[in-house]
């Protein structure tokens, strides 16, 4: 639609044979005409998809959802209050604070580890680097339903520590080491984009820079301590946070690997959202926690912003 | 002699050689071990699939399971789902997202940096917060267990906006002389979008392409949320349902159609490696 009325308009103009002023001025309004009807489907697509949803989702957080008649019926900052009272709460907010945090860390120092590793010359370090990738193409449902058959209590990890005379956990059915599962499962699928952008930002520290520390007798440690990581940093820091606001999203991971359980040790808090709104339809309740989910997000990025504010001149 | 090309490696520099080598494998084992093993034993007899001591590969292998995929669901029609829908997406997102970046990046027009403003928050607000809302809406125009939001969704909403910005970004950096080359040509902006930009945006069409894909290809909470009936589902969601009647879960069918699901998209990685880590890196925002 779009295409076919702004052919016309952006086509006749040129083809004037002689462009007054009156036309020069058509032709800056057609253009900036244009411009809105190129935007306009992504503009659309953000007012009706996010920004409206949003609305609504603050607007359920002040009502109450009655299922059985279908209506809402307003009830002010009951549902907020409901946070405060709510005994499972607690649970899923540390639970989301754990995998949140085991995601990060581990992510970024595996993902650092593997591409100083891999930001050599050696033979074989595509194949390396395609190896640590892979994952991330793999559907996410498909690679945790795999490593829950590996994690069963019968399954493949524990039938390899079985060979070395280790009984093995029942991984997925214990709170700590069904949380240990998500958190590794979760980061090896998704490490080889951490281990991408690490291996730019390396590749972007200037060779003279170690050089001469090396001529000043610096060692491998001091050379990486003082020069690569402190030139590094930001992109570190910048991967950390989208990797926590990845982290707070991670719904299919835990929603195949484990349901949240057991008890309450994998719940985290999108999956609780899910649980409220569409298991037990509290919809008013639902969203009161959806937009808790969206205050931590927001809260990230503008620390995010605030951090490349900072470190802008480390940029290129 | 060869020998004097290759970097010597003696002594304390070979052990090291060797070191790096043995952590890499030790390392890559469970980023490569899990895919392996869902292939091998996708064609192994169930009785095989939790064999103490574990094997890797079978001596007698079977495609029972592949058969019995499409036997106890109708998989076929759910992975034609999934195809239809991704590609479908991809398209709309590709369109989408080269006009609104182009316009975003060489359009003057007024409020132009406060729409854009406007865009971007559609990349702060996850997926997760708005399904809530989105669900009643879509009830509201009767789309629900329809393609619908599955496709307007994610061709329209954040993952359009992440490719709008990486279209912006990449336009941003064009040389202006070519659209004034072009304008005196007699091209309009039409033209000249389609004509002199999208033909240069390539690399950037194509990170646009893989990201969307994938993100369609992945979706899960969408699907389990506004799909009900098994002949609409899309393939993750579908690989969840391989249950038996009494909640047991079928193993070997289950491997037979992840592996299905994600053997394609691996080919395809390994073809265009270049391509894929480019685009996911440049959005690194997956994770």
């Amino acid at each position: 639609m779009t295409r076919s009325t702004d052919r016309g308009a952006s086509q006749d103009a040129p083809r004037g044979e002689r462009p007054t002023r009156r036309r020069f001025w058509n032709l800056a309004r057609r253009d900036s005409l244009t411009g809105y009807l190129f935007i306009a489907p992504q503009l659309v697509g953000v007012l009706v998809f996010v920004l409206v949803p949003v609305g609504l989702a603050i607007y359920y957080s002040l009502n109450d959802w009655n299922i059985f008649s279908g209506e809402l019926q307003f009830v002010g900052g009951e549902n907020y209050a409901a946070l405060l009272d709510d005994p499972q709460l607690p649970a899923v907010l540390g639970a989301t604070a754990i995998f949140s945090s085991g995601v990060v860390v581990l992510n970024i120092a595996l993902g650092l580890s593997l591409a100083i590793l891999l930001n050599r010359r050696f033979r074989g370090v595509t194949l390396f680097r395609t190896l640590f990738f892979s994952p991330v193409v793999v559907s996410v449902v498909a690679w945790t339903l795999v490593w829950g058959f590996l994690l069963q209590d019968n399954g493949g990890i524990n039938g390899l520590l079985a060979q070395i005379g280790v009984v093995g956990p029942n991984w997925l059915q214990e709170g700590p080491t069904a949380m240990i599962a998500v958190v590794v499962t979760q980061v090896i699928r998704s490490v080889g984009i951490n281990m991408v952008l690490f291996l730019s930002a390396l590749q972007g520290v200037p060779r003279e820079l170690h050089e001469a520390a090396r001529i000043d007798g610096a060692g491998n440690a001091a050379i990486f301590t003082r020069i690569t990581l402190p030139l590094i940093s930001p992109t570190v820091l910048l991967t950390a946070i989208i990797t926590i606001v990845g982290a707070l999203q991670a719904f299919a991971q835990i929603a195949v690997l484990t349901e949240g359980g057991p008890g309450l040790s994998t719940t985290v808090l999108v999956y609780y959202v899910f649980q409220q709104a569409f298991d037990f339809n509290d919809i008013g309740y639902g969203s009161t926690l959806a937009l808790m989910l969206l205050t931590f997000v927001l809260l990230l990025t503008v620390l995010q912003w605030q951090l490349r504010r900072k470190w802008v001149f480390y940029e290129d | 002699m060869k020998t004097e090309n290759r970097p010597r490696l003696t002594g304390v520099a070979l052990a090291r050689r060797i070191v790096l080598y043995l952590a890499l494998v030790v390392l890559a084992v469970p980023f490569v071990v899990p895919t392996v093993w869902m292939i091998a034993s996708s064609v192994k007899p169930l009785n095989e699939i939790f064999a103490s001591p574990p094997t890797l590969f079978t001596a007698s292998p079977t495609f029972d399971a592949y058969v019995e995929a499409f036997e106890f669901q109708p998989f076929a029609r759910q992975y034609f789902n999934s195809v239809y829908i991704a590609v479908l997406v991809t398209g709309i997102t590709m369109l989408v997202s080269s006009l609104a970046g182009y316009a975003f990046a060489r359009i003057r027009f007024r409020g132009r940096n406060l729409l854009f403003l406007v865009v971007l928050v559609g990349l702060l607000v996850p997926g997760e917060v708005t399904i809530v809302p989105l669900f009643q809406m879509f009830k509201q125009v009767g789309m629900i267990n329809t393609h619908w939001p599955l496709i307007l969704v994610t061709a329209l909403a954040a993952p359009c906006v992440l490719a709008t910005f990486i279209m912006r970004q990449f336009f941003i950096a064009l040389p202006g002389e070519l659209e004034e080359a072009a304008r005196l040509d007699g091209l309009g902006r039409l033209g000249i979008w389609w004509r002199i930009c999208l033909p240069l945006a390539k690399p950037a069409l194509s990170a646009v392409a893989i990201l969307t894909f994938l993100t369609s290809w992945n979706l899960y909470l969408e699907p389990t949320v506004y799909i009900t009936s098994p002949e609409l589902f899309t393939l993750p969601q579908a690989l969840t349902r391989y249950t038996d009647a009494y909640g047991g879960e079928m193993w070997n069918t289950q491997l037979a159609a992840a592996t299905m699901t994600v053997v394609p998209v691996l080919v395809v990685f390994l073809i265009a490696q270049k391509q894929f880590v480019e685009g996911l890196a440049h959005s690194g925002l997956k994770g």
